[in-house]
């Protein structure tokens, strides 16, 4: 398994804790491993020495926060500075004045630009547009069909062209008298898959933007794609002037440094994420998850939806809450592990945490024992319930009789009441120290069930 | 005709002008070896995907040979480099699997659009002319009009397309085309799948157990699983042939798009970490646009004039 940049930043500034400056050679390992991440991320080299210099810049000399350790500081410094290049601010669509509005969507050949038709289509229309779609796709065997069978599907009209009609100005002049006649205000134009290097259909795309006068052109780009996404993005961006790109096929495990090339050197805002295959799989893209995902955070963003998917939202702003006023009880304790247990294998969901690598040794190799939660759940469920809101009570006749009434031995008692306290004082660090940098202020977002959860640990 | 290897030259003539290009530019008109020069073939070869844990082992080679100043100048650099690349991409090689009996089962397994249906319609083209009847098998059954699409490819070959409808399950096209082409003494089966990320645990799933419904018609079947990758993909693509691996045991990779400005040399670092060999490069959309792939005559193709 591949180290996550934060663990091995942490390893690298190991011997740096107490050092109260950022200076070129403390920082110079810490950089030395964003650039391997960063490169591995499929960033393009020279965005990755900009970004490497500005980081630099920016660093040196600033004082080490208390909350931070030196090496969770400059990961801070790179992802503002990720999240500054990608957009602070969630790009919008421009419409006409005047409807229909037109849409192009181009790319290379396989990136996803049919798809990725039909799920703007259908996202516009939860914004109350009224999309119809045409596909110029004369070229690969099929895919006007596909796009038919999409809108179909997703139940939104498409101007298919008159019978036998394969010339793309044709067909999108059909499309426009039938979006006036239909009175639709937005016309998405699918076209075919080219290389930036084909001149001589990059020609039929200027021919098309002079026909359409779109309001956008939206490069759509491959997640997975490596260095060459410079050459390509660039290259349409030069003959077509590209308002903005789609990534796709961001559901999959590509960290998509591909976003920062782009952006990078069109200048251009990345606008929608593809997530999937379905036509849903679609929304706008976040600059701060990206940044994450770059960085090789982004699997903080998938423990995050599989928590919200399992916990019910309100319960967990109320722990949080709880947990920052010091008022989480055993009670809470227990509810927490019942829902974490929802959330599937401990050891996976321990593996996102961001903060793992902040964890001791002992804490972090610690394998889960699911058993063990069956039996410190039964052990709270013994204790009465001013017990669970004050295990400060548990004397030795108390502790005693709850390990009787749980089937469990005092020890067990004593173990988890020790675990408890540590973790509440793990947890204030977590909330308090640690929280004055990133990775608080994620957790605060995160709005997580528990704190940094290692229940269950024992040994 | 022309040779195959002047096929692929003008195949490859892309991947030879970026690659091979920045390398001898960077070499051009130097004779002292200083870190500049390593510099500029680490630039060379990470914008060419090889991969920045890869790049640094092979300079860290070199490094470590100019300092014992077994190197004299950068020519021989280039020889090194040049020389590694073709050790690292032949030692994948591995004769194609003959089967039992016929038919030969290909699987063609990818990710989305890396262009799996394409490939088949050139392969089928490949074989047929190569005097082997082939029959297409269409278990994509969940892209939109993807068996319209291979339907397509199936008329330009003319060669027949098992298919049911969109929606059906993929590995009861896969039964029926198997028993269609026992019954019909075909040499070769190519089966088309669905587009599938390799982190979607239950479309992996499926894929095996296309793999499985194989085995069942055919005990030795599936006699060639090949991992279709664009050429265009980073890093990430170490990652698909890990996991298409995995659940589908992948015999070889097909590198598409190469007709564009993109290298495939994250392939280096898929031969070298899971010794898989690369069949054929696409470079092209059309019918015969796809070239063997041969290690030895790719690199050396690589760093001819
Ligand atoms: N330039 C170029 N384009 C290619 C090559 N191979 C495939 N394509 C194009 O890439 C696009 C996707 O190819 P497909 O064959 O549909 O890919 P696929 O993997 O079957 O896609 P899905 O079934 O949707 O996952 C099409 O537009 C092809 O024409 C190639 O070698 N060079
Ligand atoms: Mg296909």
């Amino acid at each position: 398994m591949f180290e996550s940049l934060s663990d091995k930043l942490q390893r690298v500034f190991k011997n740096l804790r107490g050092e109260g400056k950022l200076t070129p050679e403390n920082m110079e390992a810490a950089l030395k491993e964003i650039r391997i991440a960063l490169l591995e991320a499929d960033v393009h080299f020279r965005v990755v020495k900009q970004l490497i210099e500005a980081v630099k810049l920016k660093a040196m000399g600033q004082e080490v926060m208390q909350a931070l350790s030196p090496g969770q500081q400059v990961v801070k410094i790179v992802h503002e500075e990720l999240v500054k290049i990608l957009g602070q601010h969630q790009a919008k669509l421009r419409f006409a004045n005047e409807p229909p509005s037109v849409i192009m969507m181009v790319g290379l050949q396989g990136s996803g630009k049919t798809t990725s038709t039909a799920k703007l289509a259908k996202w516009l229309v939860k914004q109350g547009r009224t999309p119809i779609l045409v596909s110029v796709d004369i070229y690969r065997p099929a895919a006007r069909e596909q796009l038919a069978v999409l809108a179909r599907e997703i139940k939104i009209p498409i101007w298919i062209g008159e019978p036998g009609e394969n010339r793309p100005s044709e067909l999108v002049k059909g499309a426009k008298i039938e979006a006036s006649r239909a009175g639709r205000d937005t016309i998405l134009v699918d076209t075919a898959g080219r290389l930036h290097i084909d001149e001589e259909l990059m020609v039929e795309l200027d021919g098309l933007k002079a026909q359409l006068n779109p309001t956008e052109i939206l490069f759509v780009a491959d997640a997975m794609t490596g260095q060459d996404a410079v050459k390509s993005a660039e290259q349409f961006h030069q003959r077509l002037g590209i308002t903005g790109v789609v990534l796709t096929k961001m559901d999959g495990d590509a960290r998509g440094g591909a976003a920062l090339s782009i952006r990078t050197v069109t200048g251009q805002p990345l606008k929608f994420v593809g997530l999937g295959e379905k036509p849903d799989a679609f929304e706008p893209f976040h600059p701060d998850r990206a940044a994450q995902r770059i960085l090789g955070m982004g699997d903080v963003m998938s423990l995050i939806e599989k928590v919200s998917e399992a916990v019910d939202q309100k319960q967990a702003e109320k722990m949080q809450q709880k947990l920052l006023d010091d008022e989480f009880t055993l009670e809470d304790f227990r509810d927490q592990l019942k829902q974490i247990r929802k959330l599937g294998p401990l050891e996976n969901l321990l593996k996102m945490m961001p903060g793992m690598a902040n964890m001791p040794k002992e804490m972090k190799n610690a394998k889960v024992d699911e058993k063990e939660l069956t039996r410190i759940v039964a052990i709270i469920d013994s204790m009465t319930q001013g017990e669970r809101n004050n295990p400060l009570l548990l004397n030795g006749g108390r502790r005693k009789r709850i390990a009787v009434g749980s089937g469990t031995t005092v020890q067990d008692v004593n173990n988890l009441v020790k675990q408890y306290q540590e973790m509440r004082k793990m947890m204030k660090k977590l909330t308090g120290g640690l929280a004055g940098g990133m990775l608080g202020k994620r957790m605060a977002k995160m709005k997580l069930p528990f704190p940094t959860s290692f229940p269950g640990f024992g040994r | 005709m022309s040779s195959l290897l002047d096929r692929l030259k003008a195949g490859i003539a892309k991947t030879r002008a970026g690659l091979v290009d920045k390398i001898e530019d960077t070499l051009k008109g130097r004779k002292e070896i200083d870190s500049d020069l390593l510099d500029e073939l680490e630039y060379a070869l990470i914008t060419a995907d090889v991969g920045v844990r890869t790049v640094t082992e092979i300079l860290e080679d070199v490094r470590q040979r100019v300092d014992r100043k077994l190197i004299g100048d950068a020519t021989e650099i280039k020889a090194l480099i040049r020389r590694h690349l073709v050790d690292v991409l032949e030692a994948t090689e591995r004769p194609i699997v003959k089967p039992a009996a016929p038919p030969r089962v290909v699987l063609i397994v990818g990710v989305n659009g890396a262009g799996k249906t394409t490939t088949i319609g050139k392969l089928a083209a490949r074989l047929k002319a190569d005097g082997q009847s082939v029959l297409l098998c269409a278990a994509d059954t969940f892209r939109a009009a993807a068996i319209e699409q291979l339907e397509v490819w199936g008329q330009r070959n003319q060669i027949d397309v098992i298919r049911q409808q969109q929606g059906s399950d993929p590995s009861a096209v896969v039964f029926d085309a198997l028993q269609a082409a026992k019954a019909r003494a075909v040499d070769v089966v190519i089966v088309d799948t669905a587009g599938r990320l390799h982190t979607k645990e239950n479309l992996m799933a499926e894929l095996e157990k296309m793999r499985r419904t194989t085995q069942r018609v055919i005990p030795d079947a599936p006699h060639e699983v090949l991992l279709v990758m664009d050429g265009t993909t980073g890093q990430n693509g170490l990652e698909q042939a890990r996991k298409f691996t995995e659940s589908t045991g992948v015999t070889g990779i097909v590198l598409t798009k190469l007709d564009g400005t993109a290298k495939g040399g994250v392939v280096v670092a898929i031969a070298r970490e899971l010794n898989l060999p690369i069949r054929y490069i696409g470079v092209g959309e059309q019918i015969d646009d796809l070239l063997p792939f041969d290690a030895e005559k790719f690199v050396a193709s690589l760093f001819e004039n």
